[in-house]
């Protein structure tokens, strides 16, 4: 199309003045402020060059290494639970599904409501005093005394620090796990008629169905739904901070959440913004290899 | 087609359909343990604070407005409301209409740097809030919008100032919202541009349409569908948010996220207002999602199998 050589950039002007403004400057002033010592409030002529030292702090500071290594509990296992869960349902449930309209707009809800609403309703399911899991867990616990040994009684969900990992692990894997099953099962319903109907006719069972055609058909699937959940256990932050706020001690501090504690809590605000660069590298890192298997530029020549 | 394909094609005696059954019983399960929690809050906003701390929990009980009553009248919901409704609404209009264009320009011209955008948007769009919270800290708060770049200071007009309508905490989490699902809805409104035949435009052009009246005219029109994806997703995020809202915000421009947080004290929780907060907070993105499930699929899994 013949158009003057300005009028693409016009068009894009608004769109990249907002993403420069709302992503970009914060990433430069991180990147220039994890340079500096600066504490909240300062004025800004306050502040002091440090040059690398805020790198070689986040080197060797076990608080964050400690986050670091409880982000990865906290990811092994929601990720584990999310995708064999979420893949097994979608496995499962591929046929019915395809009439329960209703169903699927339910498993659509979590994914929809705020962070900070699943941290509150968790918190108070969990409720050491009067939360209704532990009520039922006594309950049962006292009808059927031998499973007392097995867990089923009152417990400190949140006070705990074992258990505050389980807890927020749960909460986790309620709200992400219909994420992996709707990916998934948008997966199942695109493979080819063809190839199934002929596999049919091959003989194949249920089981060899599942591993031998379903499974590879949709590695390509799989590996970006286990990327995006990888991706989104390093940016969780909000319902950690409302169910437990990092506790007990440093049991639940994710990486994200040291990052905001450093700088609203300890309010250091430079060291707050070279945990910050950590992060986005992560992120970004993740980004790229993400691209790898998903890109909307992809098959695309022109680009 | 797949539909009419069966495993258990051999069999031909008739009998009740166990795996049917089975497979609905287990969604069944599966939506009530999904819907439990969501249901608790509803229920225990009903509830009174007696009600609420007894010691076996009551299913059958009166409900009662009453945590309801109180944070309309003892707190500050409705101007909470009204700021978040204005910043839910603003990101999600700037986000559709800035997107809209940049997809527009990326799908179908041809420039330099073209190629660099694309692939700065792609590698940005796992950002988190919570970095962003860092500069927003050091930076904006103390200024209201702020020196964004050190050394340039930007100062906002009189009346956008602070404890207006519409102030600068406002203003910047429009922005932050706008930047953080701008380059989604670009690539998603992208993959619906070219979808539309060129043809279109051409034939607009040659009746003497300009550019504008393309995209606005022709364009727009027709990607209805791309759109209440890209919009709800854009609302998802600027509606939900908690960390740069907490942020940014003051006591006049709060968002609901960040009021119904306040409800945790250091002398406890006072769960009946805040599951009637929590219970407000999630009724227009239930509603959203039972009007527009399919689109809301449909965008999670644009993420996932197209890009």
């Amino acid at each position: 199309m013949r158009t003057n050589r300005f009028v693409p950039y016009l068009f894009l002007l608004p769109a990249v003045a907002i993403l420069a403004l709302g992503l970009l400057v914060p990433l430069y002033n991180s990147v220039m402020l994890s340079f500096y010592d600066w504490g909240f409030g300062q004025p800004w002529s306050a502040r002091r060059f440090l040059g690398f030292a805020n790198f070689e702090r986040l080197l060797t500071d076990p608080g964050v290494w400690r986050s670091v290594r409880t982000t990865f509990v906290f990811g092994f296992w929601v990720v584990t639970l999310e995708m064999l869960i979420g893949v097994g349902l979608a496995l499962l449930l591929e046929k019915a599904v395809r009439g329960a309209s209703f169903i699927r707009t339910i498993f659509v809800m979590p994914l929809m409501i705020a962070p900070v609403v699943v941290g509150l309703i968790w918190r108070y399911l969990l409720d050491a005093r009067n939360g209704i899991v532990n009520y039922y867990l006594t309950e049962i616990g006292e009808a059927l005394p031998f499973l007392q040994a097995l867990g089923f009684k009152a417990q400190t969900w949140l006070a705990d620090p074992t258990l505050a990992m389980v807890s927020i692990i749960v909460s986790d894997v309620w709200q992400w796990t219909p994420f992996v099953f709707m990916i998934v099962l948008a997966g199942l319903q695109g493979l080819p008629g063809d190839v199934m109907e002929a596999a049919y006719i091959d003989g194949a069972n249920w089981w060899r169905m599942t591993w031998h055609v379903k499974l590879p058909m949709l590695r390509n699937i799989l590996l970006i739904a286990l990327l995006m959940r990888i991706i989104d256990v390093f940016r969780a932050l909000e319902v950690i901070f409302i169910m437990t706020g990092g506790g007990p001690g440093s049991a639940t501090r994710v990486l994200s959440l040291q990052l905001f504690q450093t700088a609203f809590t300890s309010q250091d605000l430079g060291y707050a913004a070279t945990i910050a660069l950590l992060l986005s590298v992560v992120l970004i890192v993740f980004s790229i290899v993400l691209l790898l298997f998903s890109n909307p530029l992809k098959d695309k020549a022109d680009f | 087609m797949a539909a009419t394909v069966t495993p258990t094609g051999t069999h031909h005696r008739r009998r009740l359909p166990w795996g049917e059954i089975s497979r609905w019983a287990a969604l069944i399960v599966l939506a009530s343990i999904t819907m439990a929690p969501i249901f608790v809050m509803f229920a225990t906003s009903l509830k009174t604070q007696v009600e609420i701390q007894s010691a076996v929990p009551n299913w059958i009980f009166m409900p009662t407005f009453s945590n309801y009553q109180t944070i309309i009248t003892q707190y500050r919901f409705t101007p909470f409301l009204i700021s978040s409704a204005v910043i839910g609404f603003g990101s999600t209009a700037i986000t559709l209409l800035t997107a809209g264009m940049a997809a527009y320009a990326l799908a179908r011209m041809r420039f330099p740097g073209r190629g660099l955008i694309a692939q700065t948007t792609l590698i940005i769009r796992m950002i988190p809030p919570a970095v962003l919270a860092v500069t927003v800290i050091g930076f904006w708060i103390s200024w209201g919008i702020g020196d964004i770049v050190p050394g340039i200071r930007f100062t906002l007009p009189d009346g956008l100032g602070r404890g207006n309508f519409l102030d600068g905490s406002q203003l910047g989490l429009m922005l932050f919202y706008t930047a953080l699902n701008l380059p989604f809805s670009i690539w998603l409104l992208f993959g619906f541009i070219r979808q539309i035949p060129v043809e279109l435009e051409e034939a607009a052009i040659v009746d003497g349409a300009n550019l504008l009246q393309v995209l606005f005219r022709v364009i727009f029109p027709l990607m209805g569908a791309g759109f209440a994806v890209s919009a709800i997703f854009t609302f998802r995020i600027a509606w939900n948010e908690f960390i740069l809202a907490l942020m940014l915000t003051n006591r006049f421009t709060k968002t609901l996220p960040v009021f119904a947080s306040e409800f945790i004290r250091e002398e406890g929780v006072l769960w009946g207002q805040m599951m009637a907060v929590g219970s407000l907070i999630v009724i227009p993105p239930m509603l959203l999602t039972f009007f527009a499930a399919r689109q809301i699929i449909q965008g999670v899994s644009a993420g996932a199998v197209k890009g």
